[in-house]
């Protein structure tokens, strides 16, 4: 670690995978109701649940990218920290409201907690992703503000790179995105056009730049690449992501009353819209092949490949496959949005915090070469155990939704088979999908536990990778 | 990548592309909301129908259901649910039945909880439902199971 303000980023981390534990245990939760449907009815009814699940992964995300960014904005900059008190209340306010919040949804039904809170007054809730009362939505506004000044503070006396350019835009835009979520007009056509502001803005625009500045960031430090060649990489993949994901915002218009110009529209900018994850597949395999060193902490350099790739597979592929409007209009809103879902925020944004965290925490625990042999492996474990559960989600899932629109949505009516009695038919695919949920658990069981492997001495390399290096050093 | 292209033209890119496409984007938006008055069923969003879609928020009944394909994917699709079970006819008679028998108690069914809403909020929903169900969504869902 090279500026102590950076230490202050540990507890956004802890506190990220503490969070990320609890939205897989709901996740299992609404797996299981997926089958017996009246599971643990009425003390947490569904959309509680899935509420929670959501919400958690948002939420967790956030303290991801704010420790990512407390991480690596001073070490960029070459300065400490503006603030570290202030990240450290930030990261306490940021935590009770969250905390509060998740108590909340649990402890006293949704529409007492949208009354308590003074939903009457500015409603903003009820609205899918966008739950929180209203004034955890103020709260968060409120920390992003503070964050946003203490990391932009620190950019401007310090050196500005462009991975913390790209950073601290990035994350202007999530907060700036946000604001959007507090327009909630009585026409739900009008309200359904704004929300996506945010949730598409968000996952399919300013996040892909936080997400690429990241990897870019891990990549200069583990392959030892020059940062021209990063930057550049780095500019054109958030081009791409923009110049498709923009106007990609149509392909969620074509069935909520927007004008029909958006079918064609949509179709075309979120067909381009895998481009910018297949460029990170490409820059993250082309740059640890080029690399000038071998960095001892090879779990980081295969979580930022995994994430690439993922990303690719989940945002990209799963994506493209319902996009265009005449496929889109049989499938929108079944089971297929579902597998898109997971695999695209598991590969790119879940898979991207735990890049940096799986490079960052080391240092930050006193093992500047990462963890020992033995921690590694175990994280390795972790990987492999909650990726391929992932894949193997994500394929039920489509299988399911598959299914679902051959029954339910590709007949006429009258020979079409009802919502619920689709659901009945689905049954295998939901129970295949939970056991794969289970496994995930498993994998981050085993993740967690990697944290806690002894590593205290120093990873080996490989012979012969060691005599590589020392190649590549004396010939550098 | 080949050296002519250099790391400010990839800069320009970026920041050129995504200008012009902010700017495409927010004329868009300007045109869209334009065009929705003929297509969002506007002049039937009643008082009835506003109360309607804040009890839908204060209830949360995105948490299990979709409208108009977004949402939770556990429960049937809103959206044309007034088509589908009665319209003009009958939708509110059984939309009220329905409201008030919840929950079904059928073991191992999927249940819905009891909102105890007054027979006025049932009556603002259903005003709700059918305001949804005349937006104009470019002929979605494709039958009437949503």
């Amino acid at each position: 670690m090279k500026y102590e303000s950076q230490a202050v980023s540990k507890p956004y981390f802890i506190f990220a995978i503490v969070l990320f534990v609890g939205q897989i245990l709901f996740g299992l939760i609404i797996g299981t109701q997926y089958i017996i449907g009246d599971f643990l009815f009425p003390e947490i009814p569904f959309n509680v649940a899935r509420m929670v699940h959501t919400n958690l992964l948002i939420v967790w995300l956030l303290f991801g990218f704010m420790g990512a960014a407390y991480y690596m904005i001073p070490e960029e900059a070459e300065t400490e920290l503006h603030s570290p008190k202030l990240a450290w209340a930030l990261f306490w306010i940021f935590a009770a409201a969250g905390t509060l919040t998740i108590i909340g949804y649990l402890s006293v039904p949704y529409a007492t907690l949208a009354h308590i809170t003074g939903n009457d007054l500015l409603p903003t809730m009820g609205r899918e992703f966008l739950e929180m009362p209203t004034i955890t939505k103020v709260g968060v506004v409120i920390v992003a503000l503070g964050f946003l000044f203490n990391i932009g503070m620190t950019v401007l006396k310090g050196r500005k790179t462009v991975v913390n350019l790209v950073l601290l835009t990035g994350l202007l835009g999530l907060a700036l995105m946000f604001l959007f979520s507090f327009y909630n007009p009585e026409n739900i056509a009008l309200d359904k056009y704004f929300w996506w502001y945010v949730v598409h803005l968000w996952v399919e625009g300013v996040w892909e730049l936080i997400m690429a500045s990241i990897l870019a960031y891990v990549l200069i430090k583990v392959t030892g690449v020059d940062r021209e060649i990063i930057e550049k990489w780095l500019y054109v993949i958030i081009a791409m992501a923009l110049i498709s994901g923009i106007l990609g915002t149509g392909h969620h218009f074509f069935w909520i009353g927007a004008p029909e110009y958006w079918l064609w529209l949509g179709s075309i900018f979120s067909a381009i819209e895998p481009i910018p994850f297949f460029m990170m597949t490409l820059f993250a395999f082309n740059m640890v092949n080029r690399r000038r060193r071998e960095h001892p902490n090879r779990a980081a350099t295969l979580w930022a490949l995994g994430c690439a790739v993922m990303a690719f597979l989940g945002a990209g592929v799963w994506g493209f496959l319902h996009t265009l409007a005449p496929i889109n209009y049989y499938t929108h809103g079944t089971q297929l949005t579902a597998a898109h879902g997971h695999m695209a925020f598991y590969g790119a944004y879940v898979m991207i915090v735990l890049t940096i965290i799986s490079y960052a925490m080391p240092i930050m625990r006193g093992r500047p070469n990462g963890n020992s042999n033995k921690a590694q492996v175990t994280e390795m474990w972790g990987f492999w155990l909650m990726t391929v559960s992932m894949v193997f989600i994500t394929l039920f899932l489509t299988g399911a939704g598959v299914l679902q629109v051959w029954i339910q949505r590709l007949p006429e009516s009258g020979e079409a088979l009802s919502f619920m009695a689709t659901q009945d038919k689905l049954v295998l695919f939901y129970w295949l999908r939970l056991i794969a949920g289970l496994f995930f658990m498993a994998g981050l069981v085993v993740y967690v536990v990697s944290f806690f492997v002894g590593g205290d001495e120093d990873p080996q390399l490989e012979k012969d990778e060691a005599e590589a290096a020392a190649v590549a050093a004396e010939t550098a | 990548m080949a050296e002519r292209f250099t790391k400010s033209m990839a800069r320009n890119m970026y920041m050129g592309g995504s200008l012009f496409f902010i700017l495409i984007f927010v004329g868009l938006t300007m045109d869209t909301v334009r065009q929705l008055p003929e297509r969002d069923n506007r002049e039937n969003l009643t008082e009835a129908v506003a109360h309607g879609k804040k009890l839908w928020e204060d209830n949360n009944c995105v948490g299990c259901h979709s409208l108009l394909g977004e949402g939770a994917y556990f429960a049937p699709e809103l959206g044309n649910v007034y088509l589908r079970r009665g319209g003009e006819a009958g939708f509110k008679a059984y939309f009220k039945g329905w409201m008030n028998a919840q929950p079904l108690g059928i073991p191992g069914r999927r249940a819905m909880p009891q909102f105890n809403l007054s027979d006025e909020d049932l009556d603002a929903l259903a005003d709700f439902l059918e305001y949804v169900s005349k937006i104009n969504t470019n002929n979605w869902p494709p039958n009437i199971e949503g």
